[in-house]
């Protein structure tokens, strides 16, 4: 799915070669500030290298448009961002971002279900805690149903049974409608999830 | 009839109000006498050197002084602009903004102040200084209060909050829809001074160009007429400005790729 190649980001990334496959999870593993964020905002090219180049199904990023490329690959920020408006507006954002057909209710709070959140559609997320704040994004994230899901520490926020619960049963969405999930964490809890297994040191893959 | 002349002396007991705020900051050990001086000093230096400046192009009236003297204001609208929003920004995206901050205070301001002289107002010869330079003065004032406004809201809210302009890119929004709330923000506080002059007009206040006019001998009614279309260009001028600068402003903060750049 990615191919990356001599990437190198100010002090922060140096990678020769790397490479994301597609409808696999890969989990990515390192201690903080070791470029595990970077990378995930290069792959959603929120940010670009400053040489090197990134393929994405072999088209390079640079090519293709950013807009584009961020509706096909999706990215969930470690610290979740509540838009203004109640549950449901924010479920729709991302829809509504990208001119895509907005569900039913029901479709909603199955979603809301699955990321164990018991809230109503029209609550006030502001009221909401971080662990709550986190799977409301998450929620927003899946709903938009992209190709390439790209999840920074998704669990941060979330007690370990929970955070567990919630990834596997992504991991299981993510194989059933073949998407690519890449996830970074630092929980090593998280590394049974992995079909490949990448970690980061010092900018560097192991 | 016309006004009542003041006389040097009875001009200058009118600076008694400057002593008695500098005797009040004095006992509140407020440290502002210097301001409150430069102020009055500047503001003297500069209504004397535009009264002799306004008399020479009301007694000489030619097009080009007419277009220099907006022209001059123009300028000095755009810098303050540049001054007042002390933007803390890189350079690349100041530069820019700049740029766009120019090109929305004069297309907005000119806009306006030409529907106003020439459809509503309807002046003749077409440069007649006693009317385009107040009237362009007033615009432009306005305008430069309204689009400092704009500026420091979009900026802050962008700079402060770029989390969740982030967040909206990562979702694939446009940049255009990633600060949508930032720039209605930002239009909302624009235009708020003006709607409330709107609303305190005539009855809180009487605005300066009515008083003008009716302290120069015309009739009330005619200085209402002139105040309530002077008010709607100066809506104008503010809504066209603020308009022109939200719609390219927020493009100062992202490049080619559509990456957020502060």
């Amino acid at each position: 799915m990615f191919v990356l190649k001599n990437v190198k980001y100010k002090d922060i990334l140096n990678i020769e070669e790397l490479h994301i496959p597609a409808r696999k999870i890969t989990v990515i593993t390192g201690k903080s500030g070791t470029g595990k964020t970077t990378l995930l905002k290069m792959l959603n090219k929120l940010i670009s290298p400053d040489s090197g180049e990134i393929l994405f199904k072999g088209t390079p990023l640079k090519e293709i448009d950013s807009v584009e490329l961020r509706r096909k690959v999706v990215m969930l920020p470690q610290f979740p961002v509540v838009f203004p408006g109640n549950v449901k507006e924010n479920l729709l954002i991302g829809l509504k971002f990208s001119g895509k057909d907005i569900p039913h209710d029901e479709e909603l709070r199955n979603i809301l279900r699955f990321v164990i959140l018991e809230k109503d559609l029209n609550d006030d997320p502001e009221k909401f805690s971080g662990g709550e704040k986190q799977r409301l994004a998450l929620a927003r994230v899946l709903l938009m149903d992209p190709e390439v899901l790209l999840l920074d520490e998704p669990t941060s926020s979330l007690d370990e049974k929970t955070g567990i619960e919630i990834i596997k049963k992504v991991s299981n969405f993510a194989k059933n409608r073949e998407k690519t999930l890449v996830i970074v964490t630092h929980n090593p809890e998280l590394r049974k999830f992995a079909d490949v297994l990448i970690e980061l040191k010092n900018g560097r893959v192991l | 009839m016309g006004p009542v002349d003041i006389g040097l002396i009875q001009l200058l007991s009118a600076y008694i109000f400057v002593v008695i705020l500098m005797f009040i900051l004095r006992i509140r050990r407020i440290p502002r006498e210097k301001e409150v001086l430069v102020a009055s000093i500047r503001m003297t230096f500069q209504l004397v050197l535009a009264g002799f400046v306004l008399s020479y192009i009301l007694d000489h009236p030619s097009p080009l002084y007419t277009v220099l003297a907006v022209l001059v204001m123009e300028i000095f609208a755009i810098y303050n602009v540049y001054k007042r929003a002390r933007l803390s920004l890189p350079s690349k995206v100041k530069k820019r903004l700049e740029f766009f901050i120019a090109i929305s205070v004069s297309t907005g301001t000119l806009l306006s102040l030409v529907y106003f002289l020439y459809v509503v107002v309807r002046i003749s010869p077409w440069f007649d200084p006693r009317y385009v330079i107040p009237l362009a003065g007033m615009i432009i004032g306005n305008s430069m209060t309204g689009v400092s406004l704009g500026v420091k809201t979009l900026s802050e809210s962008i700079t402060i909050q770029k989390d969740i302009v982030e967040a909206a890119l990562m979702l694939g929004a446009r940049p255009k829809d990633a600060v949508r709330m930032f720039s209605d923000r930002a239009f909302d506080s624009a235009i708020l001074p003006t709607l409330n002059s709107m609303i305190g007009m005539g009855i809180v206040f009487l605005p300066g160009m009515m008083t003008g006019q009716i302290l120069s001998g015309a009739s009330p009614i005619t200085a209402i007429k002139y105040q309530i279309a002077i008010m709607l260009g100066i809506l104008g001028g503010v809504t066209i400005s603020v308009s022109v600068f939200l719609y390219l402003g927020y493009k100062a903060f992202f490049n080619r790729e559509d990456q957020l750049i502060v």
